[in-house]
């Protein structure tokens, strides 16, 4: 959270972001880059900051060619916003927030990816060229407007999920799809808790990353039917390719809800929604299954509220169950969860009141059991009080080069110092 | 000559020439750690490996070395970061680029004894393997399965996962499925100071921290080199429909490429030739494409069957407004083949029509398909030689193949002339020097008309980050490159040593 007597600007184009940047380096200052602010309470705790540099003021569509399904926008457009643009044309940029008026840039910046991101992937996966502003003040370009281009190094990766800790992003180039001719959702509800938890009395007796490991001749196999129902659903449902399977639960005495997103053709969807709701009502037993035209409530947003502890579970699948498990035999009703089952990516929000030491100690031992599968469980955000007694990201792989990628970049550590992994 | 004095230049100042005294005692130090079998001195043995894909440019390294796992790679780099001696990464060799192009006083480093598939996760979607896996190889592991892994360049049956992460390989099929870099989800790197760092989610979907592994993927070796990868493995889908249309030109076919995007069609795969690569495909192959086309359009689509159907309909319809003369369909693998015997012949089939041609690799942006054909009829009208043109045109991947006859004079240098002025075209309508060949040593003369001074020294500060001596493939990618930790150049237009080309002759 950016407090105190902070100065804000608020460029209206890149050279005003560059007379930004050059003036916070000639005097030493520290900058905090801010879109529309819905995340500025996520990651670490900043070091101080005397300059707030907002993007609110770059926003607009610079160039979009429906036939190329190309766009090129400016970072401060509210997503919302540039989706709404992009509609006009029948075309979407699949990518999602969980914040309704995030920006291009913020939701770049801070690695968020919804629904989608199963059939899609994120953000970094469909940015094709990206425009910045360094650490000097100098613009630097990568990628291109076209979608296929493997011409020099590819910046936009360093940029995005940086937390505002790389460089200004001034402009951003994306891929985009066809929106859909016809959408449809199947929705289970009243889903047994048991059907996302190991088997057998204890559930959290077993190693989170336990489930996934390989058989005689190293395979493990997709149709072990030893898995709950709810993970041994993903393999029957992968031909009928859902662009998402999301996952809703709450306290251990309620029912979860799995709700699976087809798109396609009116007459694909009619029959592949057909064909999912036959496989949930028998993968799921006892859960009531519809097939609907609009999307849960839950769907797309974060498990927690502005002030709560919010976790991110970006997990092997195998191993969700076992963290889960986990997690609700040390919160119990405090527990709710929601995210992408079937990327395994899933969020956990808590209470305010939760107590740290027992965070951290959940912490600890869900990030032991995820040792070598490359599974993580990090802390987004947590009222100060409880975050900065916390290792807020756990063990982070190839820190060492990302010091030294900081370092490169933003050697006086500029940039939102403190907020991203190691401190940086 | 020119190659050896680039290189030369390259690193010129940063590491000294490795005198014949280094290589003779790095070469004995390597044989006494990895073994006798590891390490190869022998001239004439070194020569086979003066060249990868593109053999125009060669050069013979000084020591070639084959390590059999991540502790013998990183054993052969502590000793090259040791005697500061620069090393470059090679799989099989097959990179279109120069990428793998050995260093004149370096050490090649070939991972075809890295072989092994080391874990497959099917709950998971995830198989981990030795960075010289021949890329089909992970496709036929996990076939009797029902999955398959999605990247498929065209040299898929010999390439190396290692090299295709070092390229961010495509292929036919990345309109749809993406690149390589969509489908590692971690890597082990050997750094180039000999430390072996495991980076990604492996087998989850997020990390915490820089993407390091998309930054690697697509480096051209240059930021390390990779002991394992870890890949997405994805179920095979339930239909899959090949469609075969001839036009009388490809103008026609053009259209309808257009046609499709405006239709909201996510095909796996939009492929056109024109009436040249057709001929030399019937020549080379008899895959008897419709008779007087003078282009073909091949469109694969894939996945739930009553998806398939439908946008086969729509496929059908366009096809049909744009003037196909003729359409056919293919439902099994010996149909699909048939249709796609031409397409994969085409680029060998060339060799027919041909004495000598040269393979572009360049990218437009798709609508722009129309004028640029046309603007390369018009160079290739007035310097006086053909133009083939066999292409990605669902995502404006343009291979144009330009014809010539070295035995006559003048003929090459018109070719070059050609081939370069192409990816002028490319650049002139916002497109790329390469969607998916590389930079390596062709193309580096062409990244200032790309990118900035700034943007280049900017892409720098990575390899600073990740290679500080400078020793992973130096004299890649870049036209000027920077010593780590030199202060930033005077702003400038920079010099562009080398060839001026970008161009691969055959």
């Amino acid at each position: 959270m950016v407090t105190g007597a902070a100065s804000i600007v608020r460029p209206a184009d890149v050279a005003g972001v560059v007379d930004a940047v050059r003036a916070a380096a000639v005097d030493g200052r520290t900058v905090a880059i801010q879109g529309a602010g819905t995340k500025t309470a996520w990651g670490g705790r900043l070091a101080a900051v005397d300059l707030v540099l907002s993007t609110t003021a770059l926003t607009g569509v610079v160039a979009h060619e429906p036939g190329d399904r190309v766009v090129t926008v400016r970072s401060g457009t509210p997503l919302r916003e540039l989706q709404e643009t992009l509609a006009a044309s029948g075309q979407r940029l699949s990518v999602e927030s969980g914040y309704a008026d995030a920006t291009v840039g913020g939701v770049l910046a801070a690695g968020e990816a919804g629904p989608l991101r199963l059939r899609y992937g994120s953000g970094r996966d469909l940015l094709i060229g990206v425009e910045f502003v360094r650490a000097d003040g100098v613009v630097a370009h990568s990628g291109g407007r076209v979608v296929k281009n493997v011409a020099g190094y590819d910046l936009g990766r360093l940029l995005c999920g940086s937390y505002g800790t790389v460089g200004v992003i001034t402009t951003a180039t994306f891929r985009l799809h066809p929106l859909p001719a016809a959408v449809a959702w199947v929705v289970a509800a009243g889903v047994r808790p048991d059907a996302f938890l190991p088997p057998g009395p204890s559930p959290g007796g077993s190693s989170p990353g336990g489930g996934s490991r390989p058989g005689p001749g190293g395979l493990t196999d997709a149709a072990d039917a030893s898995r709950p129902a709810a993970i041994a659903v993903l393999a029957d449902l992968a031909t009928l390719v859902p662009s998402a399977v999301e996952a809703n639960l709450a306290g251990p005495e309620d029912a979860g809800e799995l709700a699976v997103l087809v798109e396609g053709s009116p007459a694909g969807v009619t029959a592949r929604a057909r064909a999912v709701r036959t496989l949930l009502a028998h993968r799921l037993a006892g859960a009531d299954v519809t097939v609907v035209t609009q999307p849960p409530a839950w769907w797309g947003r974060y498990p927690f509220a502005a002030g709560e502890v919010g976790l991110k579970l970006a997990l092997p699948v195998s191993a969700v169950p076992a963290v889960l498990g986990r997690l609700r035999e040390r919160f119990g009703p405090r527990l709710a969860v929601r995210g992408s089952l079937g990327s395994g990516v899933l969020y956990a929000g808590l209470p305010a009141t939760v107590a740290a030491g027992v965070l951290a100690g959940a912490l600890a031992e869900i990030r032991a059991g995820l040792a070598g599968t490359g599974g993580t469980c990090v802390v987004l955000t947590a009222p100060p009080s409880i975050r900065d007694g916390l290792d807020l990201w756990g063990e982070v792989a190839g820190l060492s080069l990302m010091r030294r990628l900081k370092a490169q970049f933003d050697p006086a550590g500029r940039f939102a110092a403190g907020r991203f992994v190691g401190g940086l | 000559m020119l190659i050896r004095a680039l290189l030369g230049r390259s690193h010129g100042g940063m590491i000294d020439l490795m005198s014949a005294t280094t290589a003779t005692e790095l070469a004995r130090r390597l044989r006494a750690q990895l073994g006798a079998s590891a390490v190869v001195t022998d001239e004439a043995e070194r020569r086979t490996y003066e060249c990868d894909g593109l053999a125009h440019y060669r050069t013979v390294p000084a020591l070639v070395v084959l390590p059999e796992s991540a502790e013998q790679v990183r054993t052969v780099v502590r000793a090259c970061h040791e005697a500061g001696v620069p090393w470059v990464a090679r799989g099989s060799g097959t990179g279109l680029s120069g990428g793998a192009l050995p260093h004149p006083d370096g050490v090649l480093i070939v991972t075809s004894r890295m072989r092994r598939l080391l874990s497959i996760d099917l709950v998971n979607g995830r198989a981990v393997v030795e960075p010289g896996v021949i890329n089909l190889a992970i496709s036929r592991a996990v076939a009797d399965h029902g999955f398959f892994y999605a990247p498929d360049p065209s040299s898929q049956s010999v390439c190396s996962i290692g090299g295709n992460v070092a390229e961010n390989s495509g292929g036919a099929k990345c309109v749809k499925y993406g690149f390589t870099v969509h489908h590692v989800t971690g890597l082990e790197l050997c750094t180039s100071e000999g430390e072996l760092i495991r980076v990604g989610p492996w087998l989850a979907a997020d990390a915490p921290g820089y993407d390091l592994t998309g930054l690697v993927v697509g480096s051209e070796g240059t930021l390390g080199i990779v002991t394992k990868v870890a890949v997405r493995l994805l179920r095979r889908p339930e239909q899959v429909t090949t469609l075969l249309a001839g036009f009388p030109s490809t103008a026609e076919a053009g259209a309808a490429t257009s046609a499709l995007v405006a239709a909201g069609l996510v095909p796996a795969a939009v492929e056109m030739m024109d009436a040249l690569a057709i001929s030399a495909a019937e020549q080379a192959v008899a895959c008897r494409y419709p008779a007087g086309a003078g282009a073909v359009l091949i469109v694969e689509l894939d996945g739930p069957a009553a998806e398939v159907a439908e946008e086969e309909r729509i496929v059908r319809q366009v096809f049909a407004d744009c003037g196909a003369l003729e359409v056919r369909r293919a439902v099994d693998e010996a149909e699909r083949a048939e249709i796609w015997k031409g397409r994969k012949a085409a680029f060998a089939a060339v060799g027919r029509i041909s004495r000598n041609y040269i393979v572009q690799d360049g990218v437009i942006p798709r609508t722009s398909l129309a004028s640029v054909l046309a603007s390369i009829d018009e160079l290739a009208g007035s310097a006086g030689i053909r133009v083939a043109n066999v292409f990605h045109a669902g995502d404006g991947n343009l291979h144009p193949l330009v014809l010539y006859d070295e035995t006559v004079p003048g003929e090459l240098d018109a070719a070059l002339s050609v081939s370069g002025a192409i990816l002028d075209l490319c650049l002139e309508h916002g497109g790329s020097i390469t969607g998916e060949h590389g930079v390596g040593v062709d193309k580096m003369a062409k990244m200032p008309r790309m990118f900035s001074a700034d943007d280049l020294e900017t892409m720098q500060w990575l390899r600073c980050a990740f290679d500080p001596p400078g020793l992973a493939n130096p004299g890649k990618i870049f036209p000027t490159p920077r010593l780590c930790g030199e202060p930033p150049r005077p702003r400038s237009a920079a010099t562009t040593p080398g060839s001026d080309q970008g161009i691969e002759i055959w």
